[in-house]
């Protein structure tokens, strides 16, 4: 008998997970289960992050065996799943600035906890941020950056927001390594988040979603 | 008779070294006045550190990467090329701040050498970021998980090898070379030694003899640099450089994620690569002491900070290898000045496990009456400028927290001001307000 997949996924063991993923499908059993196991198997390990109990390298590394999970499920799917989406955000590494590493960890558990994520990239001009909440009508925008320079491009970057109209229309969440609440506010942020799960309770309530 | 280096012990050593320092050898200072303030900056500095006799005040330190260049009003490109323009930039910030070292100017580096070698490992100003910005490393895999062993088994040959060829554009066909460790005899000499010969290989040997004089043309102006900071009076805080194990492998060599996911798949070739890089950089930070006559070695730590690990993963592959640096520098006599940039209050228990007055630890992020507490009697305790204070705060919050540090951080010695991450564009009157209100509030009762 197969051990459970989402306790499995969730205490990291990876070569366990992979073995019960190649079980199932070998006994035929719908892929949507499988992977609807996995993503219950990750709001664990966020859970687990936001108590203190995991940090980065754990979230770093379950998201390497979700990857696994997927590879070995997506040839099983016989049509495309259409999985409700909680929101659409935008998300970027404001201009100047090309650190990723805290973005991509935001990007990913924002994905996998069921968002639709525009990711901009790094060292991405204001105008940008500005297009695609247009292009996409996204409702949220996450700012990132790392260095104190990114201070100021956050800041132009909102007040762009602000010129093109949309500030009543978007949320801005923005983080990174020395984000406080007073560079929230002299930005002109919504919020700030310290990490990737905070980032996530916040497009959570701003969208309304449980 | 003075006792020969090897039969002295590590406080003896370390005190040798300090007094080298404070009486540095051939210059030339601009003043009696001059002389006198490079004595009392070093003695207040060295007092702090040692935790054997109270310093006259708290010592004020400021360590910037790119901020005179915008105090002088000049981009970080033009400090890059210009070498002239960074030495006035960096003199001018450090007279007018006035602290109690200077760090010489080190940060911008000599920007041609970077385009003369093709460097892959960094985005710079006007070379993939704007003139404006600063130099960023791109993370990356610039060593596989399956080099592990190759690493291992001989460092120096897979930096040439296989490192160096992936971050100089310049130097790819280094890959071709012959590993010398091999090369006793005559006997198949020319086998040996043909790589040398192969005109790709030869390219790239005079692009690195041409890089190499102008990296000696920088050290020129860095080097002028240094002896006019001293012979106005200012002690250098810094006499090089060295890593923690961890983050040498986490850094530029495996990237963040690579080495997070080495700590579950290969925990034991993780431990293995910090291992063998243990007697290169503990042997660079003695050389570097020793090359200054400096006792200051600088540690930036990085991927062990709050939240970049738990405490166990701490315990088991951060902390062991940067106390072996630690131990390994203090027993030279040499000070690990340890930078923990980012938070580090979850780590204040675990690095109490330090022989005392052995290091001094500067912090960032980090409750610093905590920091104070946990190090008493330990370490020199030395910190913090918010950046947000420094960038957005009031001269006001920048007076009340200087005093407030000082307050709780600063009883009884062992305690020093500084700023605990990098700064390019601040505002200028909160630094000056820190410097002022330390040498006004910081004072210690005789």
């Amino acid at each position: 008998m197969a051990k459970d997949l989402v306790k499995t996924l969730a205490d990291l063991k990876e070569q366990e997970v992979i073995r019960i993923v190649e079980e199932r499908l070998k006994a035929k059993e719908d892929p949507v289960r499988i992977l609807e196991d996995a993503r219950k198997g990750m709001e664990m390990v966020g859970k687990r992050f936001a108590s203190g109990e995991y940090f980065i390298p754990d979230l770093v590394y379950s998201g390497e065996i979700l990857k696994s999970v997927t590879d070995l499920v997506k040839p099983k799917l016989t049509k495309e799943t259409e999985s409700k989406k909680l929101g659409k955000i935008v998300f970027g590494t404001v201009a100047g600035d090309i650190h990723d590493i805290g973005k991509d960890i935001v990007v990913f558990m924002l994905d996998v906890n069921g968002f639709e994520v525009y990711d901009l990239g790094v060292d991405v001009p204001a105008q940008k941020f500005v297009d695609k909440v247009k292009e996409t009508g996204a409702s949220i925008v996450g700012l990132s950056g790392f260095l104190t320079l990114a201070f100021d491009s956050m800041k132009q970057t909102m007040d762009t927001i602000k010129a093109a109209g949309l500030r009543d229309k978007v949320k801005v969440m923005i983080g990174g390594g020395q984000i406080t609440d007073e560079i929230r506010k002299y930005t002109g942020a919504d919020a700030y988040g310290k990490d990737a799960m905070t980032g996530v309770s916040l497009a959570k309530k701003w969208t309304g979603a449980k | 008779m003075e006792k020969q280096w090897a039969e002295m012990t590590s406080d003896e050593k370390q005190e040798a070294r300090f007094q080298k320092w404070l009486s540095p050898e051939g210059v030339k200072f601009v003043s009696s006045e001059a002389e006198r303030l490079y004595k009392e900056r070093g003695t207040r500095i060295k007092d702090a550190i040692q935790m054997k006799k109270k310093p006259d005040r708290v010592p004020v330190l400021l360590i910037p990467s790119f901020a005179p260049a915008f105090y002088s009003g000049l981009t970080p490109r033009t400090v890059m090329y210009d070498y002239e323009k960074a030495n006035q930039a960096w003199k001018k910030f450090y007279l007018d701040t006035q602290p109690d070292a200077h760090f010489g100017c080190v940060a911008p580096g000599p920007g041609p050498f970077f385009d003369i070698l093709d460097y892959k490992l960094y985005k710079w100003p006007g070379h993939g970021v704007p003139p404006e910005s600063t130099y960023q490393a791109i993370e990356g895999e610039y060593m596989t998980a399956d080099e592990y062993d190759a690493l291992i088994q001989d460092p120096t040959y897979f930096f040439t090898t296989k490192y160096l060829p992936r971050i100089f554009g310049a130097l790819e066909s280094f890959k071709q070379l012959p590993n010398l460790t091999t090369y006793v005899e005559m006997y198949g000499t020319g086998i040996t030694f043909f790589p040398y010969g192969l005109p790709d290989v030869q390219a790239a040997f005079k692009k690195l003899v041409e890089a190499g004089s102008e990296a000696l043309k920088w050290m020129g102006y860095f080097g002028a640099f240094m002896k006019e900071m001293t012979e106005l009076g200012f002690p250098a805080g810094q006499g090089g450089y060295t890593k923690a194990p961890f983050d040498i492998i986490a850094d530029t060599l495996r990237g963040t994620k690579g080495i997070m996911l080495d700590m579950y798949r290969r925990p034991d070739k993780l431990i293995q690569a910090m291992d063998a890089m243990l007697p290169f950089w503990i042997q660079k930070g003695v050389i570097e002491a020793d090359m200054n006559s400096n006792p200051l070695i600088f540690i930036p730590l990085h991927k062990g900070a709050d939240g970049f690990m738990s405490d166990e993963q701490y315990k088991r592959f951060y902390w062991p290898y940067l106390k072996k640096i630690i131990l390994g520098l203090a027993d030279e006599g040499v000070v690990p000045f340890i930078w923990a940039e980012g938070g580090y209050n979850s780590r204040l228990e675990v690095i109490r496990d330090l022989p005392k007055g052995k290091t001094a630890w500067l912090f960032d992020i980090v409750d610093i009456a905590k920091a104070r507490k946990a190090l008493d009697g330990i370490a020199c305790v030395c910190g913090t400028m918010p950046t947000a204070l420094l960038v957005i705060g009031t001269p006001q919050q920048a007076r009340d927290h200087a005093k407030k540090c000082i307050d709780v951080a600063g009883k009884g010695g062992g305690y020093i001001m500084s700023n605990g991450a990098f700064f390019d564009r601040v505002k200028w009157e909160n630094l000056k307000t820190i410097v002022e209100t330390v040498k006004e509030y910081g004072v210690y009762k005789r």
